[in-house]
């Protein structure tokens, strides 16, 4: 069991510090989502199986998705000759 | 002016936070209220899940909160994007292809997601889950097409009728406990045999409302997110890659 905790947190570790360096956006949020997947395979270790189904349906995937709406409808907005690092 | 207004503001989040901290023991001895939530909750709701019990039964107030919240927050976020999408003029409606991956798949999760976003809704007083988990997935279910076949449009009133007649019975549920002579949303109508469907009173009809109500907030709120991008993600993506592979070629 420890061993999945182990991993799960090294997990976590490198999917958030891979948010902060990651050059293009939309795999900084595809890395926010694979944090939020490897924390609820941490609350189930915990036997917080509730907390666990939230985490992985609104973190990983709601918020993600709605961040990924958001993204690109910032990038819509922004005039055609602009340059953008997404 | 805008100073004093973020000045205003901040200093009553302080007081706030200072009149919490003040009301908190720091150190203190545990709540108790745990325990005895534990003893008796298998007898007095018969809820075989005990988070649903906490949750829908003793805690039903702020579930109704909860709710509140989220509809707000909807409200919220749709009248500021259909008020940026009035002032600029509407793009053509898309008509660019998505991949056969994202078609077909989508094709054949939306069953999927949908037995199962139920199956959690309606099983969230016997096992892990609830409304709240339960619709997120329904919501996803019907995004996913929309995703798949954009210009799809999406029957916005129906979804705003299914939100309100939800969180109604959501409220009338609790307004029929108080005329029995209960507390609001206290459960009623029998326990049934721990275990079985069809048990522990009003919590499985209140979870079908959230469920429900959660369910057609949400995507209407993804589709009001989604609706007025001419192109999703992938295409862009894969337009930007042609851009810089013809870049490299001259």
């Amino acid at each position: 069991m420890i061993w999945v905790v182990a991993l799960m947190v090294i997990i976590m570790l490198t999917a958030a510090v891979a948010v902060l360096v990651v050059e293009s956006h939309i795999s900084a949020l595809a890395a926010t989502s694979a944090v939020s997947l490897a924390l609820s395979v941490l609350f189930v270790v915990l036997k917080a199986p509730d907390v666990a189904m939230t985490e992985a349906v609104v973190g990983a995937g709601l918020s993600t998705l709605i961040l990924a709406l958001a993204l690109h409808r910032i990038l819509q907005a922004q005039p055609a000759g602009e340059d953008n690092d997404a | 002016m805008r100073n004093y207004s973020a000045l205003l503001f901040a200093s009553g989040l302080a007081f706030l936070l200072m009149v919490i901290a003040w009301q908190f023991t720091i150190g203190g001895a545990p709540m108790l209220i745990g325990n005895a939530i534990l003893q008796q909750a298998a007898d007095e709701l018969g809820a075989a899940n005990l988070v649903t019990s906490v949750v829908l039964g003793y805690r039903g107030i702020d579930t109704l909160g909860e709710i509140a919240i989220l509809f707000t927050a909807a409200t919220a976020t749709s009248l500021v994007l259909s008020s940026i999408s009035g002032q600029r003029s509407r793009p053509a409606p898309n008509t660019a292809q998505s991949g056969t991956i994202l078609i077909s798949s989508s094709r054949l999760l939306f069953p999927l997601l949908l037995t199962l976003g139920l199956y959690i809704v309606l099983h969230g007083h016997l096992t892990p889950g609830g409304g709240f988990q339960g619709g997120v997935i329904l919501a996803a279910a019907f995004f996913l097409p929309l995703l798949a076949v954009p210009g799809h449009g999406v029957n916005h009133s129906g979804l705003a009728l299914v939100e309100g007649f939800s969180g109604a019975a959501f409220i009338l549920i609790g307004i029929i406990a108080l005329f029995q002579g209960n507390a609001f949303l206290q459960p009623f109508m029998g326990h049934g045999a721990m275990g079985s469907l069809f048990s522990a009173g009003t919590l499985p009809l209140l979870y079908i409302a959230v469920g429900l109500k959660v369910g057609a907030e949400l995507s209407g709120l993804l589709a009001n997110l989604a609706e007025i991008g001419p192109a999703h993600p992938v295409a862009e993506i894969s337009v930007e890659t042609q851009s810089v592979k013809g870049s490299a070629h001259q």
